[in-house]
């Protein structure tokens, strides 16, 4: 039963992280935006110092899903990129990497807003 | 000086106030004269929803004082939206010379202070104040989009989806608007949009102090001080700083962002804001007690912020103005 | 009044009431968790089904993103994050959030200034420094790789 190990290292890691942007939030007075940006840079940074991969490979989706997970997820491509193909890679990693996710946000975003109309707040 | 004493002091003739779902919950809910708990208004953006209910507002408040819109000389108005769109579409159709406003949530004060003054002098017969705000076109504007999910902080208040219209005539039988007190901008440093309340505080702060100063009055001397929108933690500052320049405010003083939601059970953090909280709460609650002669003399003192979203994006300070009017059921009261 | 602006806002700020933090990050720890370990569910569904592990790797993010999406559409996404803050702001289910939401708002200004301009107001900044950092961090990785 070993993926019931995996869904609780998910549960643990990927709670911390959030509640680590909610002490952000909540003790200064960054914005949504920013806290996103800087998860987002933090996890390049993590991944290109080498720590990130292996609480990806131990947490698995708990690393990925986070915001962190998308820098990884830049990060890793950058670095298959520039393997295979030199410095070009820089430049065309990233998006390769994290193609699925960002063109899944424009496709389904799109097709809601056609779909939907925004409601009050309760 | 800066308290206008108005010797031909105009009368309010007409009034009314239109609002939304969340207010019309809310405890002064039977007040209001016209409720859509959509929000819309019949309309397919929040904007026009916006315009429509002051079109319906100043509608309905000449209906209730048997006045013809022919009757109007003016009016003078204004909202949250981007050059004021919600009065010059809403009021469109009035066809009569029009003055757009803006003063933020101060708005409905600055719309009745020029009305009365301009009757007051003589140019104008009858007059038209009202103002607006949508919590819909507000949030796209100042905040998120609505379905953006995110926190508000503790001291955040609630933009009122509501609209208020007040007819002032140089000749009827009260409430009379015996002074003004236009406000100057005061500044204190706050540039927390989280916090509009300690924002305005220190204008209304500001404009009480000089009004009790110059006057002589004291706070109670009137049935009811009332801010417009500084919320449960404006209202707090105001009255812990009142206190220290000497005027205690403890048993006549409220606000209207207090006002027009149950807090606890509506979960608007610390009270209503916008244009038309204030202009709703005026309309739709303190006139009808003057009618049934329940208040007679009320210190109104609508306070605004006056920043914008670019403005708060360059990390401005949010400058806040507090202009007052007073309300009396006597003529030189 | 005469207060100066630092004293003021010294004043303000000690007085104003403070985010419940205890009970914001307990909510977020479980919230943020949970939408985790059921990315991590999918993760292994999706491998039962067959997939190959890369294919699934990528779509469990987009299985999530479409979710977020939807219930952002039926307006229930924001009464979950009033709830839980962070913990659906950081999984990338805020991210999907956070273009779906202008979206949807700004359909009223047309499908290409409104919808098309404004679906990167919030999630555009998100975008622009993911990929100036890795692009930084490709230029710094082919160094090293030319020079040792």
């Amino acid at each position: 039963m070993e993926w019931i190990g995996d869904l609780i290292k998910a549960f643990l890691v990927g709670g911390m992280i959030c509640v680590a942007a909610q002490i952000l939030i909540d003790k200064t007075s960054m914005t949504p935006a920013r806290i996103l940006v800087l998860y987002v840079s933090l996890g390049v940074f993590l991944t290109a110092i080498g720590v990130y991969a292996p609480l990806v490979s131990f947490a698995g989706c708990g690393a990925t899903t986070p915001l962190i997970g998308f820098g990884y997820s830049l990060a890793e491509g950058v670095k298959k990129a520039v393997d295979e193909r030199g410095l070009i890679g820089a430049l065309t990693g990233g998006l390769t990497g994290t193609a699925g996710g960002i063109a899944a946000a424009v496709f389904f975003a799109y097709i809601f807003a056609l779909i939907f109309r925004g409601h009050p707040k309760k | 000086m800066r308290v206008l004493r108005l010797n031909h002091a105009p009368s309010i003739v007409g009034y009314a106030a239109v609002v939304g779902g969340k207010e019309h919950e809310g405890p002064l809910g039977a007040d209001f004269d016209l409720h859509d708990d959509s929000g819309k208004f019949g309309m397919d953006t929040w904007e026009k929803s916006e315009s429509e209910m002051q079109r319906l507002a100043l509608n309905l408040a000449l209906s209730k004082g048997e006045l013809s819109y022919q009757s109007i000389d003016a009016i003078f108005a204004g909202d949250l939206m981007n050059q004021c769109t919600g009065s010059a579409y809403g009021l469109l159709s009035f066809e009569k010379p029009y003055f757009g406003l803006y003063g933020a949530c101060s708005t409905f004060a600055e719309a009745t202070m020029l009305s009365s003054l301009m009757i007051n002098a003589g140019y104008f017969r009858k007059c038209a104040a009202v103002s607006s705000s949508h919590f819909c076109s507000a949030e796209r504007q100042f905040r998120f989009p609505l379905e953006y999910g995110g926190q508000r902080a503790p001291t955040a208040q609630w933009t009122a989806t509501a609209s208020g219209a007040a007819i002032l005539s140089a000749d009827g039988n009260g409430p009379y608007v015996t002074e003004v007190m236009p406000g100057i901008i005061v500044d204190k440093g706050i540039n927390d949009i989280n916090n509009m309340g300690a924002a305005m505080a220190p204008a209304a702060i500001d404009t009480l102090t000089a009004y009790f100063t110059e006057t002589g009055k004291q706070p109670d001397d009137f049935d009811l001080i009332l801010t417009g929108d500084l919320g449960l933690e404006g209202l707090s500052i105001t009255r812990t700083l009142m206190k220290n320049e000497g005027y205690d405010l403890t048993k006549v003083y409220n606000d209207c962002g207090l006002l027009l939601y149950g807090k606890a059970s509506q979960d608007v953090h610390c009270g209503g804001s916008g244009c038309g909280c204030s202009a709703s709460v005026i309309c739709g609650h303190i006139l009808k007690r003057f009618a049934k002669g329940e208040l007679k003399n009320v210190l109104y003192l609508a306070t605004g912020a006056l920043m914008s979203p670019n403005s708060l994006k360059q990390g401005a300070t949010i400058p806040g103005i507090a202009h007052l009017v007073h309300i009396s059921s006597e003529q030189n009261g | 009044m005469n207060m100066d602006s630092e004293t003021y806002k010294k004043f303000t700020k000690a007085r104003a009431p403070k985010s419940p933090i205890i009970k914001d990050c307990l909510r977020a720890f479980w919230v943020g968790g949970l939408i985790c370990t059921f990315a991590e569910g999918l993760l292994h569904i999706y491998k039962m089904l067959n997939m190959t592990e890369e294919n699934a790797k990528t779509l469990v993010p987009i299985t999530l993103i479409f979710l977020a999406a939807l219930l952002t559409g039926f307006g229930i996404f924001d009464d979950i994050a009033k709830y839980a803050g962070a913990g659906t702001l950081v999984p990338i289910t805020g991210f999907a959030n956070a273009m779906a939401s202008p979206a949807i708002d700004d359909k009223s200004e047309g499908l290409v200034m409104g919808v098309g301009a404004q679906m990167f107001t919030i999630a555009g900044p998100v975008i622009v420094y993911g990929v100036l950092t890795s692009v930084i961090y490709g230029v710094i990785y082919w160094l090293c790789g030319v020079i040792g």
